[in-house]
């Protein structure tokens, strides 16, 4: 990435900054609904980039997490406590659970470790669907309030999609802080090379754990947005095929890329809003375009532009020897 | 001299074979003790159970007279032990810099404020200090991965060397570095030893390199120790030669 200009990239981050900010103020409600969505479910890709792309853990239970996270946030608003309450219970909820759930990835690794997360997000789904007396089963919960933001209602698709576009800022800030901290390159560490990481005195144990449980807390982030966003949930969102989705944006966005899971996001929540037009076609039109993308780029569409980059790097370098070289010969 | 590893009858099993059977030596400070015997003698076995890699069947490890045996090799390395792998270990996606940093990180403060901290827990200085010493100066900036065999295996040692160990385990430090690179990786652990009294055990099948760089020598055989004394002692003992140098 170090190969764009740092005030071309700054450049590009403030037209696409203000461009989320201004253009949608012209939006209908349906499309602030599907933007909004895009801002959350964008939280949750992060949290399993996190603990998928950086720290190569697989995880297939990131959509129990944005249950778990909404589900927290419904019972409390719906009870009277402020969102923002709500929102703290869910985050340290599951990065409580995501931190349990980390122990399996300590002694089973890859496809292994994805069956035990697959086990975790079906159990979660049948506390969601069979516990009446807290998630209220099958009927779901209705009437989720929306949160006053300093005294002003968001009950509006504009103001909401304002939270959950300050509350993807927030993150994004967050993560990013994480990722250039030291415990960003543990993490890489542990996705590169345990056992080099172990003997450098990196605590590998620690690490794994800390990455499932604070990715696992963006999800409940993310769910607890989710929540007051669609303000009715019942356990159906949140079965394993939005696990899959997460996933999906992930890897199709470009796993271990800070923006990839913008991408994937947008893919995953736009891209089928584009092929209605399509009627019938548009899941298989969809699931074409996926597979068609990672038989070109496995990486993902990050993975694309990295590519490009190291290439033009490369070839950077090389004409520099090559220079340099003529120099030396031109020397008598 | 005070012993900074004292080996106490280490032995490991796996299922019925005894890889390590019964191994004790001492280390003193700032002492290169070198360690060679045939492929499959316990060599890398024993390296593993000393560094926590593996967990002995049998026996007791101390590192400055404290009992290490059990310890997780993180822990073992953030009390100043540290090691190189016979395989080539870097981070291939890290740049030498950056892997550098990543093995001195861990090494001052706590996990909370490295989060905290600054990006690189303070580790430039000292990571372009050994970049220089290395000679990977012109590499810096490249990913571990695009570097040749042989600069990888000095960015292994590198790595190692981070952190101001006391007793570094080196295995076949030598294996597939060419002749140049040799000699500069033996003047370069000569004068770390000198400078930094940093003490070593070395496992290597140079022999060349071994008994010039070596204060003493271990030799194994069949999970066993064979002989022990200085280069030119070990030479010469009809039981080395028949198990190893003879061949």
């Amino acid at each position: 990435m170090t190969a764009i200009p740092r005030y071309l990239r700054l450049a590009f981050g403030i037209v696409v900054i203000a461009g989320l900010i201004v253009v949608p103020m012209n939006f209908n409600r349906y499309g602030l609904f599907i933007l909004s969505q895009w801002a959350v479910m964008t939280i949750a890709a992060m949290g399993l980039n996190l603990t998928l792309g950086y720290a190569g853990q697989v995880s297939l239970a990131q959509g129990a997490f944005v249950g778990i996270g909404a589900y927290a946030a419904a019972i409390m608003t719906t009870q009277g406590i402020p969102l923002i309450a709500a929102l703290g219970v869910a985050v340290v909820v599951c990065f409580a659970v995501g931190w349990v759930l980390g122990y399996p990835a300590l002694r089973v690794q890859h496809h292994y470790l994805a069956f035990v997360t697959l086990a975790f997000s079906t159990l979660a789904f049948l506390v969601f669907r069979n516990e009446d007396w807290l998630t209220k089963g099958i009927y779901g919960i209705s009437n989720i309030p929306r949160p006053h933001v300093f005294g002003l209602a968001t009950n509006r698709p504009l103001p909401f999609y304002y939270v959950c576009l300050g509350s993807l800022g927030l993150v994004t800030l967050a993560v990013w802080w994480l990722i250039r901290s030291p415990w960003g390159r543990a993490f890489l560490a542990l996705r590169e090379n345990p056992v080099r990481a172990l003997s450098l005195g990196v605590d590998t144990r620690r690490y794994t754990l800390m990455a499932f449980a604070i990715g696992s807390a963006l999800g409940g982030f993310a769910g607890a947005l989710y929540a007051p966003l669609t303000q009715y949930i019942d356990p159906v969102p949140f079965n394993l095929s939005l696990s899959l989705d997460i996933l999906m944006m992930v890897i199709v966005g470009g796993a271990g890329f800070f923006f990839g899971p913008f991408l994937g996001a947008m893919i995953s929540v736009l891209l089928p809003e584009w092929l209605r037009f399509t009627q019938g076609y548009y899941l298989m039109l969809y699931a074409i375009a996926v597979i068609l993308l990672l038989i070109y780029s496995p990486t993902g569409i990050l993975g694309i532009l990295d590519r490009y980059l190291a290439e033009r790097r490369t070839k950077t370098a090389s004409a520099l020897r090559a220079v340099a070289k003529s120099k030396l010969e031109t020397v008598p | 001299m005070t012993a900074v590893l004292q080996v106490r009858n280490i032995r490991k099993s796996f299922g019925g074979i005894t890889a390590v059977d019964g191994v004790s030596f001492d280390v003193e400070e700032g002492e290169i003790l070198g360690l060679i015997g045939p492929n499959g003698c316990g060599k890398s076995t024993l390296f593993n159970c000393i560094l926590g890699q593996l967990t002995p069947s049998d026996g007791e490890v101390k590192v400055d007279g404290r009992v290490v045996t059990g310890l997780r090799p993180s822990e073992l390395n953030r009390l100043g032990v540290s090691r190189t792998f016979q395989l080539l270990q870097v981070f291939p996606k890290l740049s030498v810099r950056e892997n550098l940093i990543l093995a001195g990180q861990e090494h001052q403060g706590s996990m909370m404020s490295r989060l905290f901290g600054p990006s690189d827990a303070g580790q430039t200085e000292a990571a372009d200090r050994m970049i220089a010493f290395f000679g990977l100066g012109h590499l810096a900036a490249e990913p571990a991965g695009g570097l040749s065999y042989g600069q990888q295996k000095l960015l292994d040692a590198a790595m190692a060397f981070m952190g101001g160990p006391r007793l570094v385990l080196l295995d076949e430090p030598a294996g597939g570095v060419n002749l140049t690179m040799l000699a500069d990786l033996k003047a370069r652990l000569a004068a770390i030893n000198r400078e930094k009294r940093a003490t070593f055990v070395v496992i290597e099948h140079n022999m060349e390199f071994v008994m010039s760089l070596c204060s003493r020598v271990m030799v194994m055989a069949e999970g066993k120790v064979l002989a022990m004394g200085k280069p030119a002692e070990v030479r010469a003992n009809p039981a080395v030669i028949e198990a190893y140098l003879g061949h």
